[in-house]
């Protein structure tokens, strides 16, 4: 540096100084400048951040707010009551809650199960050529969107399971003693059962994916014991990675628990909209979302809005203890891994 | 103890083939579904589908509006989310990255990125269209920020801690400022992997169908007006679908084509820009 520069350097440091150069005066406002600009930014990213947040507990609150009326009237009975009455302006949401769960439940029976083996295909058996490809096909299923699944579920595997599956299970399973009731009734086509294929399916890459990353972060040591001792490649996965994954499986499937709650649209196309409650899989029920999604723009009345808006505050409660629990889930296993 | 052995080997072989079954199963779906929608949506699929209006029933039309409608809400939730997602996810790679109020914002943002769609769109309708007192396009197009920024501030925290720390300090030593630093190197080096989250961010909006049911409403009519109700593909598709009407159906089949290669278009698009370093 020319001893010129580096004494007006000096001059910006101590600026009561004798020597101001204009030179030295523009240096320090550009400097104050960058250092304004610079709090500035910061202060945006941060706002930014706290915006986030604001942004959850703001949705919390509007939906607190916005279902005071329902929960003032019917109180503690708007989650036990069946009925769904907007005529007499009786409101329930048993039936939402019990179709909400009861799809969930079908779907994750079927996902579970199909998502680990895919990700012990993926992981242990598939070879490595062919391992990207099934992946990205496997992620491109979870980026379908729902109105595809609704849609595609309504015309074309609904009428086939009227066709095959339910009247299938209606013969055989309709007359075993206790769980005879599950299957009684004509096949609609449409209704819980066919719902909670739907969501199954939807949910399955989820789980899949979460799986094969967590089964993928299983060290390499340990496998490698398992062979060594002369396990097959199934007692491997059963008894090593498995329980070794445990926890972060647990997050991927509550994760995908997380999107079937949630789930609208495929499930407003085949779910059949009924409020109420049947023993039956095959006959026609309701979620939350299917009932918000039908009967929202169309509801009269403060009360009903109201009531439609506490159904939703219970859908997001719901999903919010599922998905944090995930979260935490995910979160350890990703600590261990780290 | 052979016999053990054999059991054992026939238990292997049976789990393969399950497991071998499964991944069949799971990518029959894929192509069950493409496969439909190809056979029905293809057939309708012609310019008239793009340069006219959705028809009353028992006439003939096209999806004009609607798609129109899907872009500008689309570039308005882009536009408005992108920036605060951003913003967002710098804060947490950048300034506050041990912090605890980046902990609890990664934490809400996970949660953020999975919560029910329907809920933003039962949220967006009361603080913005009960007030405002009519449905919009621009409630519409905030109801789908909201499902942009969890995407984008997701991606951006994750491609900006990929950024080795020696370009910061190279930066630092050069005497650059902190925001400097990160507008002109931190984010011209994850570049990539940002405009990957913006394009999954319009991957997850353009098919989203429950946040606009009650936000932007739907509209039967050429519309570009963002204070007014507005069509979208989606919402199009939900109410030609259930209608009775065959033209109505078959128009929603060509439109659920159109949104579900745009998606895998956009999806695969994104999965190719993401560095390699990041492939596992």
């Amino acid at each position: 540096m020319d001893p010129a520069r580096r004494r007006s350097v000096v001059d910006v440091a101590l600026q009561e100084e004798a020597v101001v150069s204009v030179e030295a005066v523009t240096r320090a406002k550009a400097l104050d400048r960058l250092r304004l600009g610079d709090a500035a930014f910061r202060q945006m990213t941060r706002a930014a951040a706290i915006g986030v947040l604001l942004l959850l507990s703001g949705v919390m609150i509007s939906l607190i707010v916005g279902s005071l009326p329902a929960l003032r009237t019917f109180g503690f009975s708007f989650l036990t009551t069946e009925r769904w009455n907007p005529v007499t302006e009786k409101f329930g949401a048993l039936p939402a809650i019990y179709g909400t769960v009861l799809t969930s439940l079908i779907a994750m029976l079927i996902a579970v199960p199909v998502g680990l083996m895919i990700a012990f295909f993926l992981t242990e058996l598939c070879p490595p050529w062919l391992r990207r490809p099934i992946g990205i096909a496997i992620e491109l299923l979870a980026g379908v969107p729902s109105i595809i699944y609704g849609i595609w579920g309504l015309f074309i595997f609904a009428p086939f399971l009227q066709q095959t599956l339910q009247p299938f299970l209606i013969n055989t399973l309709g007359d075993v003693p206790l769980i005879a009731p599950l299957f009684a009734g004509p096949p609609y086509g449409i209704g819980m059962l066919t719902a909670g294929l739907v969501l199954a399916i939807m949910v399955l890459p989820f789980v899949t994916s979460i799986s094969r990353d967590v089964f993928e972060a299983v060290p390499g040591v340990l496998k490698e014991a398992a062979y060594g001792i002369g396990c097959t490649t199934w007692e491997v996965v059963r008894h090593v990675v498995l329980p070794y994954a445990r926890v972060g499986v647990i997050g991927g499937v509550m994760l995908g628990l997380g999107r079937a709650l949630g789930e609208t649209m495929a499930v407003t196309f085949v779910i059949g909209n009924a409020h109420r409650i049947y023993p039956s899989l095959l006959a026609p029920g309701t979620t939350i979302s299917a009932t918000i999604a039908n009967e929202f723009t169309e509801a009269v009345g403060d009360l009903y809005t109201s009531a439609l808006i506490a159904l939703g505050l219970i859908l997001f409660v719901i999903t919010f203890i599922v998905l944090a629990a995930a979260r935490y889930m995910l979160m350890r296993i990703e600590r261990r891994i780290g | 103890m052979t016999a053990r052995y054999a059991a054992r080997r026939r238990r292997n072989a049976v789990a393969m083939a399950l497991s071998v079954g499964a991944t069949v199963f799971g990518l029959g779906w894929l192509v069950l579904i493409l496969g439909v929608l190809l056979w029905k949506g293809f057939g309708g699929l012609s310019p008239a589908v793009f340069t006219q209006m959705t028809p009353p029933p028992g006439s003939s039309g096209g999806l004009l509006n609607p798609i129109i409608g899907s872009l500008i809400l689309t570039a308005l939730a882009v536009a408005i989310g992108t920036p605060i997602g951003i913003l967002a996810g710098t804060y947490m790679a950048e300034y506050g990255r041990y912090g605890r109020l980046t902990s609890v914002v990664r934490f809400i943002n996970d949660i953020l990125l999975s919560a029910p769609s329907i809920v933003v769109g039962l949220f967006i309708y009361e603080v913005m269209v009960a007030p405002m007192g009519h449905f919009s396009g621009l409630a519409g197009g905030v109801a789908l920020a909201m499902l942009v920024i969890p995407v984008v501030v997701r991606t951006t925290e994750d491609m900006l801690t990929l950024v080795p720390n020696a370009l910061r300090e190279a930066a630092t030593s050069i005497g650059l400022p902190r925001s400097l630093t990160i507008t002109r190197i931190c984010y011209r080096a994850a570049r990539a992997g940002m405009v990957t989250g913006v394009l999954l961010a319009v991957a997850r909006i353009s098919g989203e169908t429950a946040p606009l049911l009650f936000t932007s409403l739907n509209n039967q009519f050429w519309s570009t007006n963002l204070n007014a109700p507005m069509a979208s593909l989606p919402v199009v598709i939900f109410q030609f679908a259930l209608s009775p009407y065959k033209d109505w159906q078959s128009l929603a089949w060509t439109g659920a084509l159109i949104i579900t290669l745009t998606v895998l278009a956009l999806s695969i698009t994104a999965r190719a820009l993401i560095p390699s370093g990041r492939q596992s």
